[in-house]
């Protein structure tokens, strides 16, 4: 593991919301995860990063219930590692999943009226950051553009009070214009409530991440402030086998 | 054409009584991804509880009453079978698709083995009001009355789930569920509920079946929801599992092949001709008709 680094933006001073303590997953005869341990402060966005297949969602799905995990997992200090995952959600987690995973066949107004059953499109969040969606909001999710269904996924989750946002690779296969879009709505979610961010996109990390945590191998191995992970060319290399110099803007 | 007409309203009726066996087998299936072979004991329990129900009523009330009561007996034993057997027997074995399978199977089979245990392998006749047993002269044709009940119940309840479906919160989950039901427990949603519920929605429908079945075979006998739950099965995979609109297309159809060929073939080959239908929709439409819009 690197050296940690001190955050220079951010920085945790408040009790972290979220704490990770030696979680491993298996599955069948595979080790994903090897004892992770990390925390998510409480407020601004920690951004989870590696190379493919380092265990970042699975690291997402192990915090929401949805891969089988040992060790420790505290939401507000509280063990959550035993709990279903509606119950984890009601505790105050809300999971934007990889590929955005709408339901097609519901309208934009029921894919929102699932989370929010008396206001769906009507709630005032919606006509604040997704104006999109409250004229859209009798189509199908199916028919929507990925952009759009990426924004339905973000509005699903930001219709209850959650003290923490997991959010999946949002801006995967988005045109460059829709990513600054996606970024733009995290940046401004991200001033009232933490989130833990998996991205590949690494100016779309260093213009809204406080604190980055690098997977690899199914393991930690850097922490520390984003600004400064991506100033360090050869770190960065190191960690992701990418440089910030090849990668397009956010 | 009198025939023609005959057929058409014979075919109807009987893909009535499947759409009402299948709606809940295919909601189950689609929801919670079980496929319940005790759907079939679920048909058979309906049928005995109409016709103990009816037995047990005072003989002089009007048989019409005494049927309503045992149908109304019926749907809540199989409200009740079913939400128990999805506790009980379903809920430890989700996501262990053999086992369910095994449990269900084996349901199956001890339920219609403790019918023949209690009441004998024999059938036994059950009472009908007189108008049910009569038939109404339309376009040249005599067509039996009961057709027509069957019918309207499955038009009710197509109709009553319908609305379930597209104006509850139950129903909206219940469609989310069928598309992406991890998805839907990652929003904070216990769909362990919604399977109980669901599965007792199954049961009652099944229950209704077997209650109305008995009347159309004027009999109640062990194996008959075995039998129904073949051609529920095949309505079911034909018209998309967990699609309610693809299963009442689906059941018609059924229905009119079967009762056509039977006519204009040769008798037995109406089931021949239910088989082939299902091979050709597998062959042509490999997701079914509908896919698993509800």
């Amino acid at each position: 593991m690197t050296a940690q680094q001190p955050e220079s933006r951010g920085a945790a001073v408040s009790a972290p919301v979220l704490e990770l303590d030696d979680v491993h997953v298996r599955y069948g005869g595979s080790h994903i995860l090897q004892g992770v341990s990390f925390e998510v402060a409480a407020t601004g966005v920690t951004a989870l990063l590696g190379r493919n297949g380092v265990g970042k969602t699975t690291t997402l799905k192990a915090i929401i219930g949805l891969a089988p995990r040992s060790g420790r997992i505290m939401l507000r200090g509280s063990e959550i590692q035993t709990m279903a995952t509606s119950r984890i959600v009601r505790s105050g987690i809300g999971y934007v999943p990889e590929d955005r995973e709408v339901f097609g066949g519901l309208t934009v107004d029921e894919n929102l009226r699932l989370v929010a059953p008396d206001q769906g499109a009507d709630a005032p969040v919606v006509g604040r950051l997704f104006p999109d969606l409250v004229t859209r909001r009798g189509q199908r999710a199916g028919t929507l553009s990925g952009g759009q269904q990426q924004m339905v996924s973000l509005a699903r989750v930001l219709l209850r009070e959650n003290a923490l946002l997991l959010v999946d690779e949002p801006t995967k296969g988005l045109a460059p214009k829709l990513v600054t879009e996606v970024a733009d709505v995290l940046a401004e979610v991200a001033r009232t409530r933490p989130v833990l961010l998996v991205e590949q996109n690494l100016p779309l990390v260093r213009r809204i991440a406080d604190r980055v945590v690098v997977l690899d191998a199914g393991a930690v191995v850097h922490r520390g402030a984003a600004a400064d992970l991506v100033a360090d060319v050869d770190l960065t290399r190191e960690l992701l086998g990418v440089s910030m110099r090849r990668e397009g803007a956010a | 054409m009198s025939d023609l007409v005959l057929l058409i309203v014979t075919g109807l009726g009987l893909g009535a009584l499947y759409f009402i066996a299948a709606s809940g087998l295919s909601l189950i299936y689609g929801l919670m991804g079980v496929l319940n072979f005790a759907h079939g004991a679920f048909i058979t329990a309906g049928a005995y509880a109409a016709w103990l129900t009816m037995g047990a009523l005072p003989a002089g009330w009007p048989v019409v009453l005494r049927l309503l009561v045992g149908v109304l007996v019926a749907v809540c034993v199989g409200a009740v079978v079913g939400r128990v057997v999805e506790v009980v027997l379903i809920r430890p074995l989700y996501r262990h698709h053999i086992q369910q399978v095994l449990v269900t199977v084996g349901l199956s089979l001890a339920g219609v083995a403790a019918a023949q245990g209690i009441w004998g392998s024999d059938p036994r006749a059950v009472e009908s009001p007189a108008w049910i047993g009569g038939t109404t002269d339309m376009l040249g044709a005599r067509l039996p009355d009961d057709r027509f009940v069957y019918v309207l119940v499955a038009g009710v309840l197509f109709v009553g789930l319908l609305a379930l479906l597209h104006l509850t919160r139950l129903g909206l989950v219940i469609r989310a569920g069928v598309e992406n039901r991890t998805m839907v427990e990652a929003l904070g949603i216990d769909v362990h509920r919604t399977f109980t519920v669901v599965f007792a929605l199954g049961g009652a429908a099944a229950a209704l079946a077997g209650a109305l079945y008995s009347q159309y075979a004027g009999a109640v006998s062990p194996a008959q929801g075995g039998s129904l739950l073949i051609y529920a099965f095949i309505v079911v995979v034909i018209g998309g599992m967990g699609s309610l609109t693809g299963t009442a297309v689906a059941a018609v159809a059924v229905g009119l092949v079967q009762q056509l060929a039977n006519y204009y073939a040769a008798t037995g080959v109406g089931d021949l001709s239910v088989v082939l239908l299902l091979a050709l929709v597998l062959l042509l439409r490999p997701t079914s008709l509908k896919g698993a819009t509800a």
